[in-house]
């Protein structure tokens, strides 16, 4: 995967570079660069050495990520190499330059490798010219379905049209027309009369995704993306291609005649939905999430992210969302409520308290619970996730910050095996305060015998047996969460919080990346940033402040933690620091 | 800018032939309606005025000559409305399909706020699909301002029909006529 040719390059001895020239400007090369696929150095080609001198050819079966096939035509470019005597030698101008021989004919600059002291030329009229030809024949065949087509206004074709095509068609004669709306498999629609047949989704699903699902069948322009029959396309990255279509042939089901691309508000942020932490972006319009979209970070997801993750965000428009201060079940305000807990905190006698944090909330706010722990001397964990991995993104860990609990010292390493600790300590009575942030402790509670009996036979962390039982003998249960459960239900003091998409944070991804995600909509209610009302608490009960922003709170966060060492909020940029885990 | 203005010359400065030059303009118009019945106002509520035929009015959604809703949902009319007065609701995975043959889409809700409506008729140039016209309504009321936001329901009833080009039937028979070879252009 992308990651691993990432690796590679940093390792690797550096290679040589070379010289070419791209429209008239030297510039420098490597020669070689690694395979999207194997990671191994295969020559650098004239797509690639124009993407150095920012100099943008336009293209649609070319992908950086993808196998090169070149079947679209749409990166013609002309192109020179030094010429060379009867003698094998270079021929030089008088003026003492190397003299160029142009190539007769135009090349695909996606599959053409460069040499020393190529000349590329990107916009001759000429290559204008090829540009305008290779788009006039994609569109015979296109139909005029921007009014419909979910694609519009994120559509290579409309844009490279716009830039590089003709304003009116030639074509009188009739369209050749093509299934549309074929149903491929869970996730995707197909309308195959919109596909210009760059192989993008072939090649994705065969070579990133391993699964040879697709293929094209029929002849000449009758030619049509398809599974085999009775074959749905069904694995967890199928939704990559509907991003991969440069036009709006792959539709996402989920997506489909939802929103219009140009009204989405696009917002930087992460996914959730495992360890991986995969970038993405969250498309709003007017506080409601349409749809998420990965965003391209080789450190981490390539441009990749799986299905389960991208669909996973309608829990937080969902109606049922906690959004009211609850006090004994009564609906209270935030000043109200902190007041009352910072004053039980603070009375608390030593070892009274214990704190179960999810390991879903993110650095800052676990580092501000263990601010409080510290001050509380309390125990504390998270609650272990875990569930089946794959080999290109999806995480065996489901929790998206379990390094940030270990690291904030929430946890140990090992997580889980506090539970047991606070279990028997809210049995025998010594802890009289449980925080619980972001977990349904009860779901996961089994009674004290069943659990004994079970870690014998196998070795499960995420069950323990903190059960209704025992949070009924406790004198205060703090739980802040996002949707009602049965642990919301038994709180004594209940704060909404906000999901991700509603605050502003940085997780620690299970390779110890921090990468941060920002504020896409409004919580619902009174619901607020957890953050935001622990800074509040955690400065009525310590007496500690300093940052009443997110920036302040991260860079103090850094400065104290040992694992963020010289971290800043602004130093993290869009795609995040590895620090030692 | 400083205009400079004329000082009144003695005949304006006696000010009563003025006065008297207006009167004779409202004598002339008075003797014209009593005696001779050419009125210049009009009893506005009975008597109608006659809209001349680029009028923009208010714009109200059409249906095709079958009846049928030519709205695609594509939201370019509420991209571009300047006082963004359009709302579509778009019909999502889930809804309802178009009721034209073909055409796969169309909106779950279209509203239209009269009160901020400025009758710019962009709408009705923007429109890939010739379903949006300002037509002839100047006098729009309403004893609310909900009932001044027209519903997709509402503005298809008052747009009446607008028969053109049914491009995604044409495009139907063109794609049934290839069924059959040798295809027929």
């Amino acid at each position: 995967m992308s990651t691993a040719a990432l690796t590679e390059t940093k390792s690797a001895p550096p290679v040589e570079k070379i010289k070419v020239k791209v429209d008239g400007r030297e510039i420098e090369v490597p020669k070689t660069m690694p395979d999207p696929i194997s990671g191994k150095p295969v020559p650098t080609t004239m797509i690639q050495a124009c993407e150095i001198a920012k100099q943008e050819v336009p293209h649609y079966c070319y992908h950086p990520k993808l196998p090169v096939v070149g079947n679209c035509r749409m990166c013609l470019v002309e192109y020179g190499t030094p010429a060379l005597g009867p003698d094998r030698k270079p021929v030089f101008n008088p003026d003492g330059t190397p003299k160029i021989a142009k190539s007769p004919r135009p090349a695909i600059s996606c599959a053409t490798p460069i040499s020393p002291g190529m000349e590329i030329y990107t916009s001759t009229p000429g290559v204008k010219q090829m540009r305008e030809g290779v788009l006039e024949s994609l569109l015979i065949n296109h139909p005029l379905d921007c009014t419909i087509c979910d694609q519009a206004g994120e559509c290579k074709l409309q844009e490279y049209s716009v830039d590089h095509g003709q304003s009116a068609s030639r074509f009188v004669e009739a369209k050749v027309h093509k299934p549309k709306a074929v149903d491929l498999g869970p996730r995707i629609m197909l309308d195959a009369e919109r596909c210009i047949l760059c192989t993008r989704c072939i090649r994705f699903t065969k070579d990133i995704a391993g699964d040879d699902a697709l293929g094209i069948i029929n002849r000449g322009s009758f030619n049509t993306i398809a599974t085999f029959p009775g074959m749905p396309f069904d694995n967890n990255y199928t939704l990559n291609t509907v991003d991969l279509c440069p036009v709006g042939a792959l539709t996402s089901k989920d997506f489909r005649f939802k929103m219009r691309v140009w009204f989405l508000k696009e917002t930087k942020s992460l996914c959730t939905s495992c360890g991986t932490g995969c970038n993405t972006v969250i498309g709003s319009r007017e506080e409601k999430i349409q749809r998420y979209t990965p965003r391209e970070n080789d450190a981490v997801n390539g441009p990749w992210m799986c299905d389960a993750g991208r669909l996973n965000y309608k829990w937080i428009g969902r109606d049922d969302r906690l959004k009211n201060v609850l006090v004994r079940g009564q609906k209270s305000t935030w000043t109200a409520a902190l007041t009352e807990i910072s004053e039980k905190l603070k009375n608390a006698p030593a070892g009274s308290v214990a704190i179960i944090a999810s390991a879903r909330q993110t650095n800052e706010e676990l580092w501000l619970l263990s601010k409080l722990k510290a001050k509380l001397g309390a125990v504390s964990d998270s609650i272990a996730r875990s569930g089946a991995e794959d080999k290109l993104l999806v995480s065996e860990d489901k929790n998206p910050n379990t390094n940030g609990a270990r690291l904030t010292g929430i946890c140990y390493t090992e997580m889980g095996i506090n539970l047991v600790k606070i279990a028997d300590g809210i049995a025998q009575g010594k802890i009289k305060t449980l925080i619980v942030f972001g977990e349904n402790i009860i779901q996961r509670a089994v009674s004290n015998e069943k659990l004994r009996e079970r870690e014998t036979i196998s070795e499960v962390v995420d069950e323990h047996g903190i059960t209704a039982e025992l949070l009924a003998k406790l004198d205060a249960l703090i739980v802040s969460d996002i949707l009602p459960n049965e642990t919301t239900r038994l709180a004594h003091y209940l704060l909404p919080g906000c999901a991700h998409a509603e605050k502003r944070g940085t997780f620690t991804n299970v390779n110890g990346r921090v990468q941060k995600f920002m504020k896409a909509v409004e919580a619902p209610g009174d619901a607020r940033a957890e953050w935001e009302f622990l800074h509040d608490l955690v400065f009525q009960v310590t007496g500690q402040n300093g940052f009443a922003t997110m920036e302040g709170l991260f860079n103090t966060m850094a400065a104290d933690v040992p694992a963020f060492k010289g971290l800043a909020w602004a130093s993290l940029g869009d795609t995040g620091v590895t620090v030692e885990i | 800018m400083i205009v400079n203005r004329k000082p009144l010359t003695f005949w304006e400065r006696l000010y009563l032939p003025a006065i008297v030059g207006g009167l004779k303009v409202t004598l002339k118009h008075a003797y014209a309606t009593l005696f001779e019945r050419k009125v210049v106002t009009m009893e506005y509520p009975e008597q109608k005025w006659a809209v001349p035929p680029d009028y923009r009015g208010a714009p109200y959604l059409v249906k095709d000559q079958e009846g049928h809703t030519k709205c695609v949902s594509c939201q370019l009319c509420e991209f571009v409305c300047p006082p963004k007065a359009i709302r579509i609701t778009p019909p999502g995975t889930a809804g309802q399909p178009a009721d034209r043959t073909n055409a796969e889409k169309m909106p779950a809700e279209f509203e239209i706020n009269m009160l901020r409506c400025i009758f710019c008729g962009f709408c009705q140039e923007v429109c890939p699909e010739e379903a949006i016209f300002l037509q002839k309504d100047y006098s729009l009321v309403g004893s609310s301002r909900a009932e001044m936001i027209y519903n997709k329901e509402k503005l298809l009833a008052l747009g009446g029909t607008h028969a053109g080009v049914q491009k995604w039937k044409l495009k139907l028979e063109e794609a049934h006529a290839q069924e059959n070879f040798p295809v027929k252009p």
